[in-house]
């Protein structure tokens, strides 16, 4: 294996090689949204080294890799908490009290969006529309657990989950 | 073809053109931002709304196909509306730092506000910012001002060959930007200055020097690669303040490579040559042109009379122009040398005197985009032929199949079908090969030298490619120009295309590598070549242009004739400590930009051009002084008046093509020299070295192609060498390479590919090379 993919691990890019294997052969880079995921599954954040070696790993630019991962915001450029509660502010989340969920989970963890508790338990992230409009508010755990209704009790309940 | 109707007026397209297109067919401006026609459709500024019978809403003119009876309105009330409401979006965002902004006068932006904006803007919220990127010496950002429309980051992927800029985050947080840390590399980064229709990116060596309509400009003729790239050259008080390029669709298209267009700070140099200097007891002075002349041509004189004219020998820098040329070599001609040569990085020249014309690129420039099959031969094809390079790696991407025969695998950013990296040494026998396997495969007779020629499967591959087109060419590169077996390369060259009734031909390596030949700078059957000159050291030397220990394949050898000689007449834009050592008398003569000339380019073009700047201090036009220099050695025939005289008696006329190309050579012996040993070097001319003016701009100095000497080879010869990666070393490649290295501050071949024979070369480490 080559040296610059090291810094993911052998079963990383034996999940990634299923991926690619999905698209034709010389369409690697359609796997790159999976692959980035993938990649952050296993380390936690997208650094750029991390970025630099899917993008290798696909056969595409660095940079092609990136404006994928900044576009979304599921990708973290930077580290986050053990927890990473994404609020959706959008219009109909809105309308439904999805302001007042962002500002009561800001008061119960004193952090603003875009910070992370001091114990790095918590980051506290602003969403985009997560289309379950109908349960609205809307907060998704960890990039990859949604939870609707999300009116204070609801809250305290999932923070009180989250040791 | 379909008819449609743009503004009233018929007219008659080809299917699948956008309505931009069509328009431009009839001479209709539709405002536009994103829309360029080199590159792919982005369709993201919404300028080129335009509106479309029985469309419901404005369609974008830029990525909308005509269809058979559409009737556009290009300036109607609806158009009109549209793009006015798409400036005002434009102009939220846009700072309104005209007055401090470099592309001010020149901006697109600027230029469609005035027609289209609105005096005020209704938005009173908060100004996006967006910060400045790193993104080398040559192109400055201001990205607040960037409106998104992704032409640079286009540019990137799609003519140079490499994303190397991209468009991240997302909505109004959406940002142009190189990967973190990275700064735009290629060799073509220049055109996104040009590429941007606003002042986010912007020309960092001409940065708040000068404005738009300040300028003068003056067409020109580049005196770098073989190409002859035409360009704008602009100035203001006399200085070349910038050079762009002059669209030309058979040469340089609309760009320029990033040495053609930053070249010109070596023009306003510290180490430009503005007096006549002659040394007399050791002492250098600065003396009227009068004493200057008077004492070269003693010197001169007196060389002819004790030791005959052929002790005289001209060394004619390749990007020197046509008339200098053929004026420098009719002076030593008449002063009885047939000592003259131009091809000083050739180390083979024993085609001499079989050639049946003057080398050339065997074609049209504009031909390389239709041919189907090529087969590039020794050729650092990127760096020294960038837009050739372009012009392949969209042919490329049409479906033609290009393979390479080369000793160093560098990235061509090209797709390649086929890549064979050879060791030197094995290049003709490589290319032997592949003319064996096309002939098995053709069912034809081979030369009987190559008999006992066994084709291994990267021969046959090639073959395969090359067998299975209608139109090939193969092409022979710097390397293999400048290679010890020369001559047998293009015997070979000569047989494989013989074999596939395609073409062959030479990258010119040098503005005037056709034209040297034209102008007959180039040794009599009793004269000595460039090589020989210095190897059987000459009493006296004529240097035009050129500085040889730099320039000749021999850098050592060349100094040593040089330091020898008991006179050596120098003319040059430049003067440096070498010169100063070996010189007796230093004759400043004209640049590109500040004479009239001709350059010949690879396909045998001459384009003329005249001076852009009066001459520097006392600088004088080369031509001008060769002729008085030749009346006061009372050599006959020099009554020129103009430089257009001297091209009309070079080259019979004033023709467009000169005459006499033919790359063909007779009884060239395919005879194939028996494989070296050991370790081989492999070395590059650097892009940005490969000449006196671009060797002195400081900006280009700085960029990534002209980083500090790094030895590259694999891993298994480090370690059978005992050496570590990254650490120094010491490449010693017989007198060369010592002198090479020594010349830290400018050596002329910071990079030096060390290739062993086996295993095969694969660039996987690299060591520095020690200055010594």
């Amino acid at each position: 294996m080559n040296s610059q993919y090291n810094m993911l691990s052998q079963e990383a890019l034996a999940k990634i090689d299923r991926e690619v294997a999905k698209y034709p052969a010389d369409q690697k880079q359609s796997a790159v949204m999976a692959a980035l995921v993938i990649a952050q599954d296993e380390k936690g954040w997208l650094s750029q080294e991390a970025i630099a070696a899917v993008a290798g790993y696909l056969g595409m630019a660095p940079i092609a890799a990136y404006e994928v991962a900044s576009f979304y915001n599921m990708y973290d450029l930077h580290p986050v908490g053990k927890y990473k509660l994404t609020v959706c502010t959008n219009l109909p989340c809105a309308l439904s009290g999805g302001v007042h969920a962002a500002d009561y989970v800001k008061e119960k963890l004193g952090i603003d969006f875009d910070e992370t508790t001091p114990d790095g338990k918590f980051t506290l992230k602003e969403g985009e529309c997560m289309g379950a409009c109908g349960d609205a508010p809307v907060m998704l755990v960890n990039n990859k657990r949604m939870c609707g209704f999300m009116f204070p009790e609801e809250i305290d309940k999932l923070l009180a989950e989250c040791k | 073809m379909i008819e449609i109707e743009i503004d009233g007026k018929a007219l008659q397209v080809a299917e699948g053109s956008t309505i931009i297109e069509a328009a431009h067919q009839l001479g209709t401006y539709i405002p536009h931002f994103c829309y360029h026609k080199k590159l792919s459709i982005a369709a993201n500024c919404r300028m080129c709304l335009v509106q479309v019978e029985k469309a419901p809403k404005p369609m974008p003119a830029c990525a909308t196909p005509v269809t058979n009876g559409m009737k556009v309105f290009t300036h109607s009330e609806q158009a009109v509306k549209a793009q006015k409401a798409v400036m005002e979006f434009l102009l939220i965002n846009h700072p309104l730092d005209c007055p401090i902004c470099d592309q001010g006068g020149e901006c697109q932006l600027q230029d469609l506000a005035v027609g289209y904006g609105e005096s005020a803007s209704k938005y009173q919220e908060e100004k996006r910012v967006v910060p400045d990127k790193d993104l080398g010496p040559l192109v400055s950002t201001d990205l607040t001002r960037c409106i998104n429309c992704t032409r640079c980051v286009r540019f990137t992927a799609e003519i140079a060959g490499f994303m190397e800029l991209g468009q991240s985050f997302r909505g109004e947080r959406a940002e142009i930007m190189p990967f973190i840390g990275k700064t735009v590399d290629t060799e073509l980064s220049g055109n996104i200055i040009d590429l941007c229709p606003v002042g986010a990116l912007t020309s960092k060596p001409f940065r708040f020097s000068a404005r738009t309509w300040e300028l003068s400009r003056r067409k020109s003729v580049s005196p770098h690669d073989g190409l002859g790239s035409n360009l704008i050259v602009q100035t203001k008080h006399d200085r070349v303040m910038r050079v762009l390029p002059l669209e030309n669709e058979d040469l340089n298209e609309c760009w320029l490579t990033d040495k053609e267009r930053f070249s010109y700070q070596g023009l306003n140099s510290a180490e430009r040559l503005t007096k006549p200097m002659v040394k007399q007891g050791g002492v250098w002075q600065e003396v009227g042109w009068n004493v200057a002349l008077d004492y070269a041509a003693h010197a001169l004189r007196d060389v002819a009379k004790t030791h005959g004219g052929a002790a005289i020998g001209g060394l004619l820098s390749p990007h020197a122009t046509l008339e200098e040329m053929y004026l420098v070599q009719k002076l030593l001609r008449g002063l009885g040398s047939e000592n003259i040569d131009f091809r000083l990085r050739h180390s083979d020249f024993s085609a001499d005197g079989k050639r049946r014309g003057t080398p050339w690129l065997g074609m049209k420039i504009a031909d390389i985009g239709g041919l189907d099959r090529v087969l590039v031969v020794g050729s650092f094809l990127r760096k020294d032929h960038p837009l050739i390079a372009q012009r392949l790696r969209q042919s490329a991407k049409r479906g033609a199949q290009i393979s390479i025969l080369h000793s160093a695998d560098d990235d061509l950013l090209i797709k390649l079908t086929v890549r064979a990296i050879a060791a030197p040494s094995q290049l003709p026998a490589r290319l032997a090969e592949v003319v064996k396997a096309v002939a098995e495969l053709k069912g034809r007779p081979v030369d009987p030298a190559l008999a006992t020629v066994g084709a291994g499967d990267t021969a046959k591959q090639i073959a395969a490619s090359l067998v299975s087109g209608s139109k090939t060419a193969i092409l022979l590169g710097n390397f293999a120009q400048q290679h010890p077996q020369a001559a047998t390369l293009t015997a070979l060259a000569q047989e494989l295309s013989g074999l596939l009734g395609g073409s062959f031909g030479f990258l010119g390596e040098a503005a005037n590598s056709v034209g040297g030949h034209a102008a007959r700078a180039v040794p009599g059957t009793t004269g000595l070549n460039a090589a020989a000159m210095l190897k059987e050291a000459r009493q006296a030397y004529v240097v035009l242009g050129a500085e040889p220990e730099l320039d000749c394949a021999d850098g050592a050898l060349a100094l040593a004739a040089l330091t020898q000689a008991a006179a050596v007449v120098v003319l040059s834009p430049f003067k440096s400590q070498a010169m100063l050592d070996y010189a007796a008398v230093l004759l400043p003569v004209s640049p590109f930009s500040e004479t009239s000339g001709s350059f010949v380019n690879t396909e045998g073009r001459v384009q003329g051009f005249h001076a852009a700047v009066k001459p520097l201090g006392e600088t004088r036009p080369a031509w001008k002084v060769l002729r008085v220099l030749a009346n006061l050695l009372e050599v006959a025939g020099f009554q020129f008046n103009s430089s257009e005289d001297v091209r009309a008696e070079a080259l019979g006329g004033q023709p467009e093509f000169v005459s006499g190309l033919d790359n063909g050579i007779d009884g060239g012996a395919l005879t194939l020299a028996a494989s070296a040993n050991g370790l081989e070097r492999v070395a590059d001319v650097p892009i940005h070295f490969a000449d006196a003016l671009v060797r002195r701009a400081p900006a280009l100095q700085q960029a990534s192609d002209s980083a500090a000497p790094a030895a590259r080879m694999n891993a298994a010869t480090l370690a059978k060498l005992g050496l570590v990666a990254g650490e120094r070393a010491r490449v010693d490649a017989g007198g060369t390479a010592k002198v090479t290295l020594r010349r830290s501050l400018m050596p002329v071949c910071p990079m030096a590919w060390c290739v062993s024979r086996q295993p095969m070369p694969i660039r996987s480490r690299w060591v520095r090379c020690s200055p010594f």
